[in-house]
């Protein structure tokens, strides 16, 4: 029991994974699929940064660091793991980019068929 | 100058800042693109081949980027197989590009620019995808890759387009999560995401769950995005209401290079063994691509329209690779690797043929397809010999894949694989010759023979072959498709051999 | 037994290949075209006839195109059953092309250069096939054929024809890709080779006796070409074709092929003495015989000629599946020489059958009553024909027939003796009726009348020069039978 309340992280990630899956394969409304498949992919972005956290470290910046030329050696168990977020600024940008691209083809499909309901658009297209 | 060492980047600068320079140069005359596109890809094809040449003579390279050494930078690592794949992507995108001149002014001729920015981007992903030897970085161009498709295919303005693309979007995003999310395992557990220093670390954790989790949720993400039945849903509408320059490039290639990106996996990330004994047998694997290739041609028998059939036989073909490279062989390796290349000149060859019809007869479906023999010797001529290639006909190129296919699967015992390759042969030959029946047979059925006089009915239908920039392409691609074929030894020996992994 | 090492197998293929653009190129002047069909064909028998000496010396001639692959290559050798082939094969072309000549002219059919550049296409993948070293080679240019032979037998293009080539390409194709590719990588897997050598190479292979006639049967089934029954349906469908194709290529290159290929797998491949142990022999001829009394019962209930022929045909081809399959020296032999015979004597058939057609647009039996009188010449040749085939001296395939008896006494096969016998008395029935009725039928019968008026001199000559080869190789059969005792090694 202490195991998996312990690892709340990842049951948070699979809960927003599951609802991001629902949404994009339920919902109707196309824009509700576009607001299911962020979040989806935000699940994910929620995965890599809560392991980037330690117990009782500080962010990863090097105190009073800036221009003083040589430092000394620091212990990397003090800081929390800045690479993942790193890796994630990647990821978000790209979730947005995709976000960007699904919103303007619901925009042309909107032009096109005068709906953003899937079920009116199939059959449109029957 | 820019040294040999440089070419692995400039297989991918050159495209990306070609990208930015197509735009621009769109907005002062919208004739500089199509130069330009070429130029780039020309010099892309030309360093894949260099960079291939180098690996086939000292073996694997490694390029750093930026001189970061890594693990902490990123990696570009050329070796047999990724080489080999490289010049198909580039060639078979070259031929695209020249192809795309008279299909992209027809079909869009107010957004020339747009669509070659996106074309070379999207060249550019494919590229970058193929040669990274970082987990992330893969992941980041397969989106670039991805989101340039999305944005490819919805650009037509035909009417189904733009619902394909949103499905693909949909599906497409949640492979390329699944993908993120199994890198995201695989770092937990090792701290790293450079391949190399994966296939280092990895084999004390193989059976811990985190690994075998991150090794299924990489199949996964990867099988959608090659469209690895049941995971194909999304690719018939999507290439079939694409543009016709859109589904040249994209057809051939995107699902090739996933497959080559499970390949690499496979093998140098989590290695053989890991693939095929401690991750579970293969055979499961293998039954699933048989499924692939018999649901992929049952589809395809039934369709009506000529350009939804081709990509039905794409969801085959990927059965095919998939297969091979699970068979756990060298022949089923060989064969997968050897389809890759001839799987990718194939289907160019067939879109090429769909394209022009499109061009000339407005329309994909079988009735557009009647008396073609007459109006485009030349077109139908290259088209057969793709289709022979596909049916498996020595001495073209599929004939040898499929030779190797079979070899591997008689080895490793997997009579069903072997039915499945040998009852797809028999569904394509029904395929392609209920194709070459309607373009042979003329369109109103008239009686010709025994009455004299008849023979001038014969002329009604004149001769209109496809424009030179489309048919050349198409004839170069079915002549590689005999000379692949019987070079199919020399490609064996001189490449693909080191490309399967050692003690096989 | 020497080996030579030169390119003329290679050349004899390629000779006709060469000739398709010239053939396609020079459309617009008939003559000029067909100057370059029988440019190809003179030489084609040229190389052919120069390979000969060496053959009967008893040499080999050997040429290895390219290895495509580790243990496939396209590779020749001339031995003296390919020899045999290839002579029958080449000089029939010849005499095929005049009559072609005769035929497409007179009847004024369309697309005739396409007619003649795929009829090189289909010589030069029989040759192929006549010359192959190894299995590989040999089914790749049994493919090429069934694909050039493809658009001679829709040539009409018709709704007929349609569903003719479907039919032929749906047994020919899909026999050879579901049954001989299959066998064939199991075959390579099993053995490493696929080279054929006199002999067989499959006895020291180590494989269990279930899979060997596995095998057997997927070889046998597979090459439909030799239309053993179940698979014979595709050759009465391809007589919509126009007659030349007909004779040419299912008389004599299409369906030799066919048993051609299954002659290479019983001697080169698994052996006579392998199969004698396995007893597949019986059961090849058990096939045989069926298909034989089959087909001849069913060409007597045929009223169209030329389904008649298709018929008559697919019995003539068992005959010499069940050659082979006696695995006797003198059956083998037989059944090799009736290559040649039938070759001679069919051809004569389809020549006349399509000569009537031209001249008056007849195609069914029961309407040639009386036809005699007005083209004596044809019908003469006609009974020349139907004596090869039937068996009767004095024409060439009374000698085949004879050491397929021969041969049946030998592999103590005495079913089959009664199995020959019975199917020439058929053969005869179903022949001998219509050249009694052409020529002696009462007045009152009959159904065509008029002067003496026979088809185009064209169609005239070749069918004639047939008919006096088949008569021909009744007093000279050494060629031939000594050819295929070479080639068998004995």
């Amino acid at each position: 029991m202490e195991d998996i309340l312990a690892r709340y992280n990842y049951w948070i990630y699979v809960l927003l994974m599951m609802i991001g899956l629902y949404a994009m394969i339920a919902k109707n409304n196309l824009y509700k699929k576009v607001i299911g498949m962020s979040i989806f992919q935000t699940a994910i972005i929620v995965f890599y940064v809560s392991i980037a956290a330690k117990e009782g470290a500080t962010i990863p910046i090097i105190q009073g660091a800036h221009g003083a030329g040589l430092v000394p050696a620091i212990d990397p168990a003090v800081y929390v793991n800045p690479l993942p977020h790193v890796l994630m600024l990647t990821a978000i940008v790209v979730g947005v980019s995709t976000l960007g691209v699904a919103l303007a083809v619901i925009l042309r499909i909107y032009r096109q068929y005068g709906t953003v309901e899937e079920d009116r658009i199939l059959e449109k297209l029957r | 100058m820019i040294g040999p060492e440089q070419y692995p980047a400039v297989m991918i600068v050159v495209p990306l800042l070609a990208a930015f320079a197509i735009n621009l140069a769109g907005l002062i005359d919208r004739r500089f693109c199509y130069p330009l596109l070429l130029l780039a890809l020309g010099v892309a094809a030309a360093a894949a081949l260099a960079v291939l040449g180098q690996v086939m003579r000292d073996g694997p390279i490694s390029y750093r980027l930026g001189g970061w050494p890594p693990p902490m930078g990123i990696e570009y690592v050329v070796d047999h197989l990724n080489g080999l794949v490289l010049v198909v992507t580039c060639v078979v995108a070259f031929l695209a590009a020249v192809y795309s001149k008279r299909s992209v002014e027809r079909e869009l001729p107010d957004k020339i620019p747009y669509f070659y920015t996106l074309f070379i981007l999207a060249v550019t992903g494919l590229l970058g995808m193929t040669i990274t030897g970082d987990a992330f970085n893969l992941y980041v161009l397969m989106e670039i890759t991805a989101l340039t498709n999305y944005a490819l295919i919805a650009a037509g303005r035909a009417d189904r387009a733009p619902m394909a693309s949103f499905t693909y979007i949909i599906i497409g995003t949640i492979g390329a999560s699944f993908y993120l999310l199994g890198v995201g395992h695989l770092y937990i557990m090792t701290g790293s995401l450079n391949m190399a220093d994966l296939r280092t670390i990895l084999p004390e954790l193989y059976t811990t769950h985190a690994v075998i989790a991150s090794f299924i949720i990489l199949l996964l993400g990867l099988w959608i995005k090659m469209a690895f039945f049941p995971l194909h849903g999304w690719l018939p509408n999507a290439y079939t209401h694409a543009p016709t320059a859109t589904g040249c490039l994209i057809a051939p290639l995107v699902t090739k290079v996933s497959v080559y990106i499970m390949a690499r996996l496979m093998f140098s990330v989590y290695s053989p063994e890991f693939s095929y004994r401690v991750f579970g047998p293969a055979e499961p694997v293998v039954w699933m691509a048989v499924a692939a290739i018999v649901a992929g041609s049952l589809m395809a028998l039934a369709q009506k329209d000529f350009k939804k059939m081709l990509t039905y036989l794409i969801v085959a073909e990927v059965g095919y690779m998939v297969g091979g490279l699970w068979l756990a062989n060298r022949y089923g390796i060989t064969g997968a690797v050897l389809h890759i290349v001839n799987d990718a000149l194939m289907t160019l060859c067939l879109f090429f043929t769909a394209g022009i019809v499109v061009y000339k007869m407005k329309g994909h479906a079988f009735t557009d397809l009647r008396g073609l023999f007459r109006k485009m010797p030349l077109t139908m001529a290259a088209f057969t010999v793709g289709a022979l290639s596909m049916i498996g006909v020595p001495p073209t190129a599929g004939f040898f894949s499929k030779w190797y296919l079979l070899l591997g699967a008689i080895e490793a015992g997997q009579w069903g694989f072997m039915a499945a390759l040998l009852f797809s042969s028999l569904i394509n030959a029904v395929l392609f010759f209920k194709v070459i029946e309607i373009a042979y047979f003329e369109p109103c059925g008239v009686q010709h023979g025994h009455d004299g006089g008849q023979a001038a009915a014969h002329d009604v239908i004149a001769v209109d072959e496809a424009p030179f920039s489309m048919l050349a392409p198409l004839v170069l691609v079915s002549a590689a498709l005999l000379a692949i074929g019987i070079y199919s030894g020399s490609l064996v020996t001189n490449i693909i051999q080191y490309a399967v992994p050692a003690g096989f | 037994m020497e080996t030579m090492v030169s390119i003329k197998p290679l050349l004899a293929v390629l000779v006709s290949l060469a000739a398709v653009a010239p053939i396609a190129f020079s459309g617009s002047r008939p003559n000029r075209r067909e100057g370059w069909t029988f440019g190809a064909g003179i030489i084609k028998l040229a190389l052919i006839l120069s390979m000969l000496p060496t053959v009967l010396a008893g040499g080999e001639i050997r040429y290895t195109v390219a290895e495509l692959l580790p243990g496939l290559a396209i590779a020749f050798r001339v031995d003296g059953l390919g020899m045999l082939f290839a002579l029958v094969a080449s000089s029939l072309w010849l005499v095929t092309s005049a009559y072609s000549i005769g035929y497409m002219r007179g009847l004024k059919e369309h697309s005739q250069t396409r007619y003649f550049a795929f009829f090189a296409v289909a010589l030069s993948a029989t040759i192929g096939v006549a010359f192959a070293a190894n299995l590989f080679t040999l089914y790749l240019f049994y493919e090429m054929l069934s694909l050039a032979t493809y658009p001679l037998v829709t040539h009409h293009q018709d709704h007929e024809a349609r569903l003719a080539g479907r039919r032929y390409l749906a047994y020919i194709l899909g026999t050879s890709i579901a049954f001989v590719l299959p066998a064939m990588v199991i075959v390579y897997q099993q053995a490493g080779s696929l080279d054929f050598v006199r002999g067989g190479f499959l006895a020291g292979a180590g494989l269990s006796p279930a899979l060997l006639g596995l095998l057997f049967f997927l070889f046998v089934f597979g090459f439909a070409k030799a239309a053993i029954m179940p698979f014979h349906a595709w050759l009465p469908a391809a007589m919509v074709a126009p007659t030349p194709v007909s004779a040419l290529l299912h008389a004599v290159a299409v369906v030799k092929v066919g048993v051609f290929a299954i002659f290479r797998i019983v001697t080169g491949v698994f052996g006579p003495d392998l199969l004698r142990e396995l007893g597949l022999g019986q059961w090849l001829a058990i096939l045989a015989a069926i298909t034989i009394l089959v087909a001849s019962l069913i060409a007597l209930s045929q009223d169209g000629l030329k389904r008649r022929l298709a018929f008559s045909t697919i019995g003539q081809l068992s005959y010499i599946i069940l050659g082979a399959a006696l695995l006797s020296p003198k059956g083998m032999t037989g059944g090799l020489v009736h290559i040649g015979m039938h070759a001679y004597g069919k051809i004569t058939l389809f020549f006349c059958a399509g000569a009537i057609f031209v001249a008056t647009g007849l195609k069914n039996i029961s309407d040639l009553d009386g036809i005699g009188k007005r083209m004596p010449v044809t019908m003469a040749a006609f009974f020349v024909g139907s004596l090869s085939v039937i068996g009767l001296p004095p024409t060439g395939g009374f000698f085949s027939k004879w050491y397929l008896l021969q041969g049946t006494l030998q592999a103590e096969q005495q079913v089959m003796l009664f199995v020959l016998l019975s199917s020439s008395l058929l053969n005869a029935a179903y022949f001998l009726p219509i050249v009694y009725r052409a020529f002696f039928c009462p007045p009152a019968e009959c159904r065509v009348h008029g002067p003496l008026r026979e088809a185009p001199l064209w169609c005239v000559v070749p069918l004639v020069v047939t008919a006096l080869c088949s008569i021909g190789l009744f007093f000279y059969p050494d060629l031939f039978r000594r050819l295929a005792e070479i080639g068998l090694g004995l």
